[in-house]
């Protein structure tokens, strides 16, 4: 770094306007520093303690009101053989794999509802956004009941064309998919949003050449459209994996709340990391596991999120 | 701008301030007034809300220093909510107790023995024990409920079926059962419902002479093959399709499909009165009946108690209201407000309010009844009575081994207890 002292006197100039950009007044510093701290402390207070608490939680064992005692890594050596555990990041994997297909889902809407002179645009955007505003309790209340084998509406819909449909969320077969179904449907609106503003980014210029040189729309959304597009799809994805993993109240509704939940026979493909956290820290007063588990999980979420920055470089486009 | 940005900095400021002084008032003024004295009570229920604090302004007229504040919350967050706050040392003075809990709570010391010696014949002894812990009373009974058979008239009358006898038998049951099943209706006898050991399984365990857990609460009872029978009893049902199956009970509650008349009868505690005297469809279509007899006669008793805070601020003032509550002007409140109450001989009110029903039924099980079954972490096994048995139910494993697992895993928690 170029300092006054071994700059030469070509240099210095440069290095003074540098200087005097730096060094602003102190107490323009300090009500910076005053303008932030709220959402600092806040941000340190609320998200950063607990986790290391957490983390320090996870080597220790809880009694139910309080009290906890060293174990070392005894919750980690259990958490490895625990076949619950095994199923419940093999479920919430599968949940956010599908829930990926949601991503192309939204690309399609979005450029369909890009079109230009499209009619009843609004209508379209605020039909597709309102799952997403829409409390997530209400949205899982509301898919039970569509779901139900004998008086629900999907059944009814299929029994006119002649199928005779399966207890949907009651059923390990189906359960799953199910869930993935409503999950997309409630999270589509949100990225079709961010995808839309992502087309409109998109340069008029690229779209006007190609048309020029023939390319007909089919072509430029393969070749413009995907491509100019790759750094949103690449936050969309991100951000849906994250939440993905972080499943709960969608299962905590739709298999009926508590206890009574492990009574679906479908439970077992059901069970998210985070609903297993939740049984273990509320109900069964196991917090020091389920700290383990949180801990167990904000490594998976870590390591898929560095997996995809990895991958990035193969398919992210940044013009 | 700087001027403005000042001016919003010591707002903020002032605001804090204020409000950190607020708070400081507020905290002030419980503990200095002495003299008055006001306890908190929790409860879960808010149908019993109004009942609650009627009892309160009761206690108050011959307490004229102490008020009650009766704080309500639901159900679902309640035992969350208290275990925080009993961590933070701020549990109310008294609250509501159930079974499962109770121990939890008294061999943590977070509620307080009763000293003093009280009459506890007047409760019925298995609601006395519940409550009692290491030989002492933690607890005085509020309420009870005891469980009987829900049956509905008309689809007795549809299928020509004798409504049940007071002495009827499982083989009588069965029958029925078997009689009142019309799959082209889809009616079925009975829901084989897994979510309410209270209101089936627990019964025909102890009815075929089985236990779900050995008195000295060390070992599990599920590997006993007379519990194995009292557990078949149920998958039986589903397997001669006389019940649904359960991933139709998953999708609609057994309670739900009994109210729209696609099940004959319906176990359910004393508690259901509330339920079936306001649906339109149940009013007056059903009826109670005796539990079915086994190999015993047997049925689960279980009421919530009134318990007191090991760390409250005013021990005598909250023992004297528990003990107002368990009384008798305190149950004949609570009879007329449709509760059942657990002091003897003051459940006339509740009995007579609906004479519809036979609900005598109900206080005649008392003689027979089996208290419901608890340990120390009673919520620990609980789930794993759901996660085994659930394969039981399914038909995916046999319920002998379905229960052997259960039992082996059962005595895994409670050895840790």
């Amino acid at each position: 770094m170029t300092t006054p002292l071994t700059g030469t006197a070509e240099s210095r100039p440069a290095a003074a306007a540098h200087q005097a950009r730096r060094r602003r007044p102190r107490s323009e510093i300090l009500w910076g520093y005053a303008f932030i701290a709220p959402t600092g402390l806040g941000l340190v207070i609320f998200y950063l303690w607990p986790v290391l608490q957490t983390a320090y939680f996870s080597f220790t064992e809880w009694g139910a009101f309080g009290g906890h005692t060293w174990t070392g890594l005894e919750n980690y050596t259990r958490l490895l053989s625990d076949p619950e555990v095994g199923q419940a990041v093999l479920n919430t994997v599968l949940y956010t794999a599908l829930g990926l297909l949601g991503i192309p889902l939204a690309i399609v809407f979005a450029a369909l509802m890009n079109r230009p002179r499209l009619r009843g645009v609004g209508l379209y955007r605020t039909a597709f956004f309102l799952p997403v505003v829409t409390m997530p309790v209400a949205v899982a209340m509301l898919w039970r009941w569509l779901y139900n084998g004998d008086y629900g509406l999907v059944n009814q819909v299929l029994a006119v064309v002649g199928i005779d449909g399966p207890n949907w969320i009651a059923d390990p077969a189906t359960a799953m998919y199910a869930l993935v179904v409503v999950g997309i449907w409630s999270s589509v609106g949100y990225n079709l949003i961010i995808f839309l503003a992502g087309m409109q980014g998109i340069p008029k210029e690229l779209y006007e050449a190609a048309s020029m040189d023939g390319a007909g729309p089919v072509r430029q959304f393969f070749r413009i459209t995907l491509p100019m597009l790759s750094p949103t799809a690449f936050f969309v994805s991100i951000v849906s994996v994250i939440g993905s993993l972080q499943l709960f109240d969608l299962v905590f509704v739709m298999t009926g709340s508590g206890q009574a939940a492990r009574a679906n026979p479908a439970y077992s493909r059901l069970q998210t990391v985070v609903q297993l956290f939740y049984e273990r820290a509320f109900v069964t007063d196991d917090r020091g596991y389920a700290a383990a588990i949180v801990i167990a999980l904000l490594v998976l979420i870590a390591a898929l999120t560095f997996v995809q920055f990895r991958l990035q470089r193969r398919w992210v486009h940044y013009a | 701008m700087w001027k403005s940005a000042r001016r919003g900095a010591a707002l903020l400021c002032a605001a804090l301030l204020a409000s950190a002084c607020a708070g400081g008032e507020q905290a002030s003024t419980g503990a200095q007034s002495q003299g008055k004295v006001t306890l908190s009570y929790g409860v879960w229920d808010a149908t019993q809300q109004e009942a609650m604090q009627e009892l309160a302004a009761e206690f108050t007229k011959t307490h004229p220093n102490v008020t009650v504040d009766v704080q309500l919350t639901p159900w679902l967050d309640y035992w969350t909510k208290l275990k925080a706050a009993v961590t933070g040392g701020a549990a109310p003075d008294v609250f509501w107790m159930n079974g499962p809990n109770f121990q939890l709570y008294a061999s943590n010391g977070v509620i307080a023995p009763i000293e003093e010696q009280l009459d506890t014949s007047v409760y019925p002894k298995q609601l006395v024990d519940l409550y009692t812990y290491d030989g002492k009373l933690y607890g005085l009974p509020k309420d009870m409920d005891t469980v009987a058979v829900w049956y509905n008239k008309k689809l007795f009358d549809d299928a020509k079926v004798k409504y049940p006898a007071d002495d009827w038998t499982w083989a009588d049951f069965q029958e029925a059962t078997a009689k009142l099943t019309d799959a082209k209706k889809g009616v079925y006898g009975i829901g084989a419902t897994l979510t309410s050991f209270q209101e089936y399984q627990y019964n025909t365990i102890y009815q075929a002479g089985g236990y779900v857990i050995s008195p000295d609460g060390k070992k599990s009872g599920y590997d006993d093959p007379k519990t194995i029978t009292g557990l078949k009893f149920w998958t039986d049902l589903i397997a001669a399709k006389q019940s649904p199956d359960l991933k139709t009970m998953t999708d609609t509650a057994t309670l739900q499909l009994f109210e729209a008349g696609k099940l004959a009868m319906y176990w359910g505690g004393s508690w259901d009165v509330a339920e079936f005297s306001k649906n339109d469809y149940t009013k007056d279509k059903v009826d109670v009946a005796p539990l079915p007899k086994g190999e015993k006669q047997a049925t689960i008793i279980h009421g919530l108690a009134n318990v007191v805070s090991a760390k409250t601020e005013h021990p005598a003032e909250a023992l004297e209201f528990v003990k107002f509550l368990g009384s008798k002007p305190a149950a004949d409140i609570l009879g007329k407000k449709g509760i059942m109450p657990a002091y003897n001989g003051t459940q006339s009110a509740w009995v007579a309010a609906h004479p519809e029903w036979k609900l005598q039924t109900f206080l005649d099980a008392v003689s027979y009844a089996v208290p419901y079954p608890i340990s120390k972490n009673t919520a620990a096994w609980q789930e794993a009575e759901l996660t085994h048995l659930t394969k039981a139910w399914t038909g995916e494993l046999p319920v002998e081994q379905a229960a052997t697992n259960l039992a082996a895993q059962m005595n895994e928690l409670l050895a840790k207890e």
